[in-house]
């Protein structure tokens, strides 16, 4: 069976998320407006004040009690859908910890933006790789479409039996949340359709009315070993899942996106670069015009950022001659960016090639053309024996 | 990986229903004393048992006896004790953890 086509509209980043979360049919909203997402709360409130969204908006004093709202409403068995962004998302933080401890599979949209500690009102992923260790599964997106799709999948990914675990769909700030893209919106009854498997599913506890219920108690000596135990295995089981959901939607859809990493021109690559995001569309176009000049590099495009897909990087870099990592956030205490000292922990099984660090597009700065030009150079350079850095600041060098 | 420990909460979330099992705390871990009894001195009163805020004094016909899986070493039993019949003794001079 495939879906039929849906309208083809033209739209920003935040308005296209906001119609593909109206399209699953979350029971209770609570979002808080915050530069780069705002389009994404007003537009969910209209849809619930214009009838075009059956679902109970709470408003909210601040996010901290959004993701409070969304918790519980989850665990009494609703769906839900929030949204927010930087100051946004680290005012949540204690209670962003506590639906991944309890397992309340909450569909979120992050829309990256710099952090506090500079008041920084620009793009950049420091906001989700300062959650990373919350236990939430963290997608990040490349384009329009790619957030109509995935805020889908990810409802069928959170609430599956077998994982049970909020989910964070990441994507750029400012250049995706205000991009004019155009994007095919599926058809209610696909989205429908796509999302109905989950009703085959057992139930999930949920607070019932009226009936005791333990919470809160679970969590001292061997009880809070095994609540992180199953929640870390339960990490583990999503990234076959996502695998999995990818294919049954592109199966269905039409569109898929390779699931945990798209590797893209990585088949016969000497080199490879790993990025994510918006930047990944313009690595694309670089390793085209690389690849014309001879050079053959291949991209991993990073998706899937928690669960790390070890297995998947290992499959795709494994003996690879260099690859580049470029971040769009800083990791204190570490001479390389997040992801960079992240693919560095798979070094012995990736095998002895030089892992190059570039920190580049912070600040809403462009990850462009020249740039990524530069990155492929020098990872070029480091393959062939040249002397490289393990880290570059691009725009500072 | 082999996991041999044997889960006790039947739910992957950790919460559930009340009438499920909940997780029970091995609180006998937490003791550094623990009540002796002298029986000669013991009357079968039972003030140590309902005292006792665990509720680990389990009746033994014509004397009370600590169930130290539980027994936290408060020692409420020995304090509340009106023949002074139980004493509270330092973890240290034992070598069986109960």
């Amino acid at each position: 069976m495939k879906a039929k086509k849906g309208a083809i509209s033209v739209m920003m980043g935040n308005v296209v998320a906001a119609n593909a979360a109206r399209l699953c049919r979350p029971e209770v909203v609570s979002l808080y407006p915050i530069t780069p997402q705002s389009e994404v709360a007003e537009t969910m409130s209209g849809f619930v004040s214009d009838g075009s969204l059956n679902a109970e908006i709470v408003e909210v004093e601040g996010e901290n009690s959004a993701m409070n709202v969304c918790r519980a409403a989850s665990l009494a068995g609703a769906r839900t859908f929030t949204a927010t962004s930087s100051y946004g998302l680290v005012y949540m933080y204690d209670t962003i910890l506590e639906t991944a401890g309890f397992r309340a599979p909450v569909v979120m949209v992050n829309v990256n933006r710099e952090t506090p500690g500079i008041h920084a009102v620009s793009s950049g992923q420091q906001d989700m790789i300062s959650t990373r260790d919350a236990g939430w599964i963290q997608i990040i997106v490349e384009n329009n479409q790619e957030i109509a799709d995935q805020i889908v999948m990810a409802y069928r990914l959170a609430e599956d039996y077998d994982i049970q675990l909020p989910i964070m769909v990441n994507y750029d700030g400012y250049y995706l949340s205000y991009l004019n893209e155009e994007v095919e919106i599926p058809l209610q009854e696909d989205v429908d359709a796509f999302l109905a498997p989950l009703k085959d599913q057992p139930k999930r506890p949920r607070i019932i009315p009226g009936k005791a219920t333990g919470a809160g108690t679970h969590g001292m000596e061997m009880g809070y070993v095994e609540a992180r135990y199953k929640h870390w295995a339960a990490m583990d089981r999503v990234k076959n899942k996502v695998d999995e959901i990818d294919k049954a939607f592109g199966d269905y859809f039409g569109r898929s996106y390779g699931g945990q990493i798209e590797e893209y021109k990585m088949a016969d690559a000497d080199i490879a670069i790993l990025a994510s995001g918006s930047a990944a569309g313009t690595a694309k176009e670089v390793v085209d015009a690389k690849r014309a000049e001879g050079i053959k590099v291949g991209l991993v495009k990073l998706r899937l950022f928690r669960p790390f897909p070890e297995e998947r990087l290992v499959q795709a870099l494994k003996g690879k001659k260099a690859i580049g990592v470029i971040d769009r956030s800083v990791c204190f205490g570490w001479k390389a960016g997040p992801m960079a000292v992240e693919l560095k922990s798979l070094a012995n099984k990736l095998g002895t090639m030089p892992i190059l660090s570039f920190i580049d597009g912070l600040a809403n700065l462009d990850i462009n053309v020249p740039h990524i030009n530069r990155v492929v150079d020098e990872v070029n350079g480091a393959a062939k024996g040249k002397p490289y850095q393990e880290v570059t600041w691009i725009p500072l060098e | 990986m082999v996991i041999k420990y044997k889960f006790q909460m039947q739910t992957e979330a950790p919460w559930s229903d009340a009438n499920q099992k909940m997780l029970a705390l091995d609180t006998g871990g937490w003791r550094t004393e623990r009540p002796i009894l002298d029986k000669a001195l013991c009357n079968y009163c039972g003030l140590c048992s309902i005292y006792c805020p665990v509720q680990c004094m389990k009746d033994k016909g014509d004397h009370y006896e600590v169930d130290l899986t539980w027994c936290k070493g408060c020692g409420i039993c020995a304090h509340e004790c009106p023949k002074k019949a139980l004493a509270m003794k330092p973890e240290g001079d034992f070598t069986n953890e109960g």
